[in-house]
């Protein structure tokens, strides 16, 4: 169960996750700090870790649209949030499922921040208005990394089994 | 049944007779492209081997190539460390493929890979870019990925896990009219399909229009096919594409072209009609919100910008400095211009489109990613307005959450900046 921390519309980009300006950064370990960057108070919130893990942002449709940097999965992904949105953008799909973060395709959600939620094998539901929303699930080639632990464990045992060079 | 280009190019690649839109392959690779970022890939890279007791070393060197665009030269300690990081590794495993910053070979790594001939019809090209689409003018399967996924590919030589986009096929007719081109195109098509229109999606380009289109345009609308969410733009590659290869890329041998066929299946058709095209702008903060020129012709803008993987080419300097020619850049407006590559630089300089942008007091910059996403020069002030021939228009992206973006073609960027508002280039300005 979670709390909703942020509430979005449809369309939010990797530059509003993660400015371009800072994508001199690299490293998962750094990237957290400029979450959502140019949103203060609520990146303000995140740095002083007033963001309990397992926190939910609910998003409109096309969420992650835009550029391929990875900073903006891992960004979200370092402070543990989960992310349920009614659509997802192609790239940001791909570099979440490799990543590990938690990212739930739900059509239909309506929530408010503030609302508690619980999300359950192929539903979520919202604790504070009673109702509940079907997930999507995302298609079985990915459901594979993801049960790998992400596409690094996943490539190292595929590169394993194949023919030392 | 009939299979689309991109069904037939993943097919080849998966060594499989035919696929069909929805199955999961995995691809060969025969290109793999990453800019600065390939900082994050080499971490990755080497997590994967981890370990292991195997020596991290790319699948094949030949395969992968390394461009220096976002921002060069780099504009801090942290960039310039990240740049010195992947020299080393590209020294050390022969990555030829590796464009460093300079004057003559450097360049946006979407017109680098096109202009060395780094890609071919047929091909799957993947980078560390969302607007590797772009390859997809030269009859390419090119599609973006993210910085671990490129590590994977590095170790395996193949895309992991790849479902077979479904394809939506636009075919365009009508010759475009005078200041009207593909940048107006694109623009056009993205507002009808909306930013997620196209969404895990292939948009295949077909046409009259498309079949006269030089690579240069066709390479603007595939670069494009992002913002509407697209995997992949592809124009069937054609005589043009040919041409392009063996001319100006200097491609030698046979090369073969991979078209669709007749009765491949696609999920829609979508027509467009160019000749009453007006020339399009994308307004603040989407790319889908796309209003034709009339509506916000009158805008003062503080910043007008010329270049770009998606306009930078010669033939947009080339249309941007026929207007500006003789004219001056308005009071209280700045022009940047930045060729995509040091060639169509050089190119510009010879053919005097340089020195007629500086004349009229633009301010000329090497190429690079630039000003187009913020990350390096050309930053906007508080409340500030810029127009510019760039790919997006997202809240903060060129640098400030509190400015705005608008996009257009380069005849009406630099009839813009003569006026100092957005300009109508069909009327000219005061």
């Amino acid at each position: 169960m979670g709390k909703v921390v942020l509430k979005l519309g449809k369309d939010i980009s990797t530059d509003d996750i993660y400015p371009g300006r800072f994508m001199a950064t690299v490293l998962p370990t750094e990237t957290p700090q400029f979450c959502f960057n140019d949103r203060t108070e609520f990146n303000a919130k995140l740095k002083a870790k007033a963001i309990p893990a397992g926190s939910i942002i609910v998003a409109d449709e096309n969420f992650g649209c835009g550029s391929s940097r990875e900073q903006a999965t891992s960004a979200v992904k370092g402070h543990e949030l989960v992310v349920i949105a009614k659509s997802i953008a192609r790239i940001f799909l791909q570099n979440s499922v490799n990543l590990g973060l938690n990212l739930i395709i739900c059509p239909t959600i309506e929530a408010n921040e503030g609302d508690e939620i619980e999300v359950q094998a192929g539903k979520v539901l919202n604790k504070t208005s009673g109702k509940e929303f079907k997930t999507v699930p995302l298609p079985p080639a990915r459901q594979a990394i993801i049960n790998a632990g992400g596409l690094i464990p996943f490539t190292r045992k595929r590169m394993l089994e194949s023919n030392p060079r | 049944m009939g299979m689309t280009v991109v069904e037939k190019i993943l097919a080849k690649a998966a060594g499989l007779k035919s696929v069909k839109a929805g199955d999961v392959v995995e691809p060969k690779v025969d290109l793999a492209m990453s800019h600065e970022n390939a900082a994050l890939v080499i971490n990755q890279f080497k997590e994967i081997y981890e370990g292991t007791g195997r020596e991290a070393k790319p699948w094949e060197p030949s395969n992968i190539a390394i461009i220096f665009d976002h921002r060069v030269p780099a504009e801090g300690p942290k960039t310039a460390t990240n740049q010195k990081l992947i020299r080393n590794f590209v020294s050390q495993h022969n990555i030829e493929k590796f464009h460093d910053i300079r004057g003559d070979r450097g360049g946006i790594c979407h017109q680098i890979l096109p202009e060395y001939g780094y890609v071919r019809p047929g091909y799957v090209v993947v980078g560390t870019d969302s607007h590797t689409t772009s390859h997809g003018a030269l009859g390419a399967f090119s599609f973006g990925i993210g910085a671990t996924e490129m590590a994977s590919v590095w170790t395996l030589g193949v895309a992991l896990n790849v479902e077979v986009p479904p394809t939506i096929k636009v075919v365009v007719k009508g010759s475009f009219p005078k200041h009207v081109g593909p940048k107006d195109l694109i623009l056009h098509l993205i507002g009808k399909l909306t930013a997620q229109g196209a969404n895990f999606r292939v948009l295949e380009f077909h046409g009259k229009t498309i079949q006269k289109m030089s690579t240069s345009g066709r390479l603007a609308i595939c670069n494009m096919s992002v913002e509407a969410g697209a995997t992949s733009g592809i124009v069937p590659a054609d005589e043009e594409t040919v041409r392009y290869l063996k001319e100006e890329a200097g491609v030698k041998g046979k090369i073969e072209c991979v078209v669709p066929d007749d009765d491949a299946v696609y999920e829609q058709i979508v027509d467009v009609d160019v000749s009453a095209l007006a020339p399009q702008i994308a307004c603040p903060h989407t790319v889908d919100n796309v209003k034709p020129i009339d509506q916000v012709a009158g805008k003062p803008v503080q910043q007008v910008v010329i270049g770009s993987c998606t306009n930078g080419r010669l033939d947009d300097l080339a249309a941007a400095a026929k207007i500006i020619k003789g004219k001056k850049v308005a009071q209280g407006t700045r022009m940047l211009v930045f060729p995509a590559s040091g060639r169509v630089f050089a190119q510009a300089l010879d053919a005097g489109y340089i020195h007629d942008f500086m004349k009229a007091g633009a301010v000329v910059m090497n190429s690079g990613c630039g000003p187009c996403l913020g990350v390096h020069q050309g930053a906007l002030g508080d409340d500030e307005v810029a127009l510019a021939t760039t790919n997006r228009n997202f809240k903060g992206r060129m640098g400030n959450p509190k400015s705005e973006v608008y996009l257009c073609s380069p005849a009406v960027a630099a009839a813009s900046a003569i006026t100092g508002v957005i300009t109508d280039p069909r009327k000219g300005g005061k």
